[in-house]
C-alpha cells in the first residue's frame, strides 16, 4: 500500500475515529457521512469508538502474503465493536486462544512491513479483555 | 427480449500450464469455441472476456482489445469487452453476452474468460487474489483470501452440525469428478484422510479444502435462440441469467454464513426460468473453497441451512446422487483459473446437456445451473440452462 494511501486513513488506523448518525444513533465504521436509514433526514457526525468489542469468528492465518509472512501463525477475527459496527482485526495473543464470545481491546500496533519501501505501517490489533 | 443459445463451447486443460503464455490459452480456447460452432472468426459480432488480474499476474491491461487482436480479429474492428468482478469475472462476461443477444444489439457473441497465474510466486498471487475482498478493511489488517473463507467455516460450524469429515468429503467428491474429467488439473482421486492430514492453511481450512493457482481460459459462443440450428445441432439454451451484488467485506454482511448475493440471484434465476429447485438435474457451484460449496448448495434453496453438509456425506451430490454437484471436479479438482471458471461451468453444463460428459455424464440431464462468486460473496451470477 502507498504511503499516501495509508496515511490518508491513520485517523481511523491509529483512534479508530467513525462517525454517528444523531439521528437514529446507528455508528459507522470505517466512516459514513451519509447515514443509509435516514437519508436526507440523517445528521452525521464524527465520533470516537471505545475500543472494545466481541469475536464473532475467527481463524488463524497460517500462509500470508508477503507483507504479514514473518507474522505467521497469527489471529484474525471479526470483532463487532460494542457500538454495533464490525470489523476485520488481528487479536495479539496465542492464536488458539481466541474463542467465539471472547471480549478485546484495541491498542496500537505495528500492522505490516513492507520491504522493498522500509515503510512501517501502524494501527489498531485487539487483546484479550477479560 | 429474445431467446439466447449456447452454439459453441471450447476449453483449455487447466492446470500449471509453464509452456502457455496468456494469449496462447485464450486463442486456444477461442478456436475450439468456434470450431465447435462451425463458425469462423468473420462470424463473430462482439466479445466479452472475463480476466480478474491480468495487470497483477501478468502485468498487461487492456485485455478486451488484445484478445480480439490476437483472435485475428483485429481487422474487423468488432467490439471487445473486458469484465471484471473477481472470481465472478467469468460469470458476468456470459452475462453480458447474453444480455447483447437478448437485446438484439448482437447476434453471434463470444463469452470468454481466461487467467494466467502461474507466472508469479506464491505470495504475489496471495496478494493479488486478496484484491477481491477490502484492501483497506480486510487486505490491510493481514486478511487472506483462505482466511476470510476460514472464518465463515468457523461460524457455520459453531452454529450448524457440520463435521470436519463431511467439510473433507466436498474435496473427495470433487477430486472423483475431476479424475473422470480430461481437463481437469488433478486427475487423482483422493480420501477424507489426505484432506485431513494436509498442512493447515486458515483454521479450519486445510490445503485440500482449498481451490488451486491455476492456468486456463474457456469460451462459449450465444446466438438468438431462433437461429442456433443454423449452427448447432444441439443447441443448449439459457433459461435466466441473473446476478446480485452485496457488502464488499465479510464482516458487514447480514450473516457470515448465508451469501445473500446467491440466495437473490438463485431465487431470481428460478422465477426468470419458472422453475423450483427440485427441477434442476445437476449444478455447478463455486467451491473456491469446500465451505463455499455447503453455503451454495444451501444458499441456492437446494437443502435447509445446516443440510448440506449430510447430503453430501449420504452422497446427494455426487455423481450418482440425486444433485450431482461439480461433476468438472469444480474449482477444487478442475481447477480455478479466477476469470475462466464461471465460463467453464458453462462449458461443463453444456456438455453434460448435450450428452457428450463421457465418463462423468449425468443420464438424462435436461436442466443445468451454474453459480459462479466474486470475491467473498459481493457479486454472485446465476444461470439455469436447459435442452
Ligand atoms: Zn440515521
Amino acid at each position: 500500500m502507498s504511503v499516501a494511501r495509508f496515511w490518508r486513513k491513520i485517523p481511523q488506523r491509529y483512534n479508530l475515529i467513525g462517525t454517528v448518525c444523531k439521528t437514529c444513533g446507528r455508528h459507522f465504521f470505517p466512516p459514513r457521512s451519509f447515514c443509509p436509514d435516514c437519508r436526507r433526514s440523517g445528521n452525521v457526525v464524527e465520533y470516537k469508538f471505545k475500543g472494545t468489542g466481541t469475536v464473532v469468528t475467527h481463524t488463524i492465518i497460517r500462509t500470508a502474503s508477503d507483507q504479514f509472512e514473518d507474522l505467521t501463525p497469527y489471529a484474525l477475527a471479526i470483532v463487532q465493536l460494542d457500538e454495533g459496527p464490525r470489523i476485520t482485526a488481528q487479536i495479539v495473543c496465542t492464536p488458539e486462544d481466541v474463542k467465539i464470545g471472547m471480549r478485546v481491546k484495541g491498542t496500537f500496533r505495528r500492522i505490516a512491513a513492507d520491504g522493498a519501501s522500509g515503510v512501517i505501517y501502524y494501527g489498531t490489533k485487539y487483546v484479550p479483555d477479560e | 427480449m429474445r431467446d439466447v443459445a449456447v452454439i459453441g463451447i471450447g476449453c483449455t486443460p487447466f492446470g500449471e500450464k509453464w509452456g502457455s503464455s496468456f494469449r496462447d490459452l485464450f486463442v486456444e480456447a477461442g478456436t475450439l469455441a468456434l470450431d465447435d460452432a462451425n463458425l469462423s472468426g468473420e462470424d463473430i459480432d462482439a466479445m466479452y472476456v472475463g480476466n480478474m488480474s491480468a495487470g497483477r499476474f501478468i502485468e498487461q491491461e487492456h485485455i478486451g482489445a488484445l484478445i480480439a487482436d490476437y483472435s485475428g480479429l483485429s481487422t474487423r474492428h468488432i467490439p471487445s469487452t473486458r469484465v471484471e468482478a473477481a472470481c465472478a469475472s467469468g460469470g458476468l462476461s456470459f452475462r453480458q453476452a447474453v444480455i447483447a443477444v437478448a437485446s438484439g444489439m448482437e447476434d453471434i457473441v463470444v463469452a470468454a474468460g481466461v487467467e494466467k497465474m502461474t507466472d508469479v510466486g506464491t505470495g504475489a498471487s496471495v496478494d493479488a487474489l486478496a484484491g477481491a475482498a477490502d484492501r483497506e478493511w480486510e487486505g490491510f489488517v493481514g486478511a487472506t483470501f483462505p482466511g476470510l473463507y476460514a472464518m465463515i467455516a468457523t461460524d457455520y460450524m459453531s452454529r450448524y452440525p457440520l463435521t470436519r469429515e463431511q467439510l473433507a468429503q466436498v474435496a473427495v467428491k470433487n477430486h472423483y469428478n475431476g479424475a473422470r474429467n480430461p481437463i481437469a488439473q488433478f486427475q487423482q482421486e483422493i480420501t477424507i484422510d489426505t484432506v485431513l492430514k494436509s498442512s493447515l492453511v486458515a483454521d479450519p481450512l486445510r490445503l485440500f479444502d482449498c481451490s488451486p493457482i491455476t492456468d486456463g481460459a474457456a469460451a462459449v459462443i450465444v446466438a438468438p435462440f431462433d437461429r442456433a440450428r443454423e449452427f448447432t445441432d444441439t443447441p443448449v439454451r439459457v433459461l435466466a441469467s441473473e446476478q446480485a451484488s452485496d457488502t464488499i467485506t465479510l464482516h458487514d454482511r447480514r450473516d457470515i454464513s448465508t451469501l445473500d448475493a446467491s440466495v437473490t440471484a438463485g431465487q431470481r434465476a428460478f422465477k426468470t426460468a419458472r422453475i423450483t429447485p427440485k427441477e434442476i438435474d445437476l449444478v455447478e457451484v463455486h467451491d473456491c473453497f469446500t465451505i463455499a460449496e455447503i453455503c451454495a448448495i444451501e444458499d441456492l434453496g437446494f437443502c435447509k441451512k445446516g443440510e448440506a453438509g449430510m447430503l453430501t456425506m449420504e452422497g446427494v451430490t455426487a455423481l450418482n446422487g440425486d444433485l450431482p454437484v461439480n461433476t468438472s471436479g469444480g474449482l477444487k479438482a478442475c481447477g480455478h483459473p479466477v476469470g475462466a471458471t464461471g465460463i467453464k461451468q458453462v462449458y461443463e453444463i453444456v456438455t453434460q446437456l448435450r450428452g457428450d460428459a463421457k465418463g462423468r455424464q449425468i443420464d438424462g440431464a435436461k436442466i443445468g445451473m451454474t453459480h459462479n462468486v466474486g470475491g467473498t460473496g459481493a457479486t454472485v451470477a446465476v444461470h439455469i440452462f436447459g435442452v
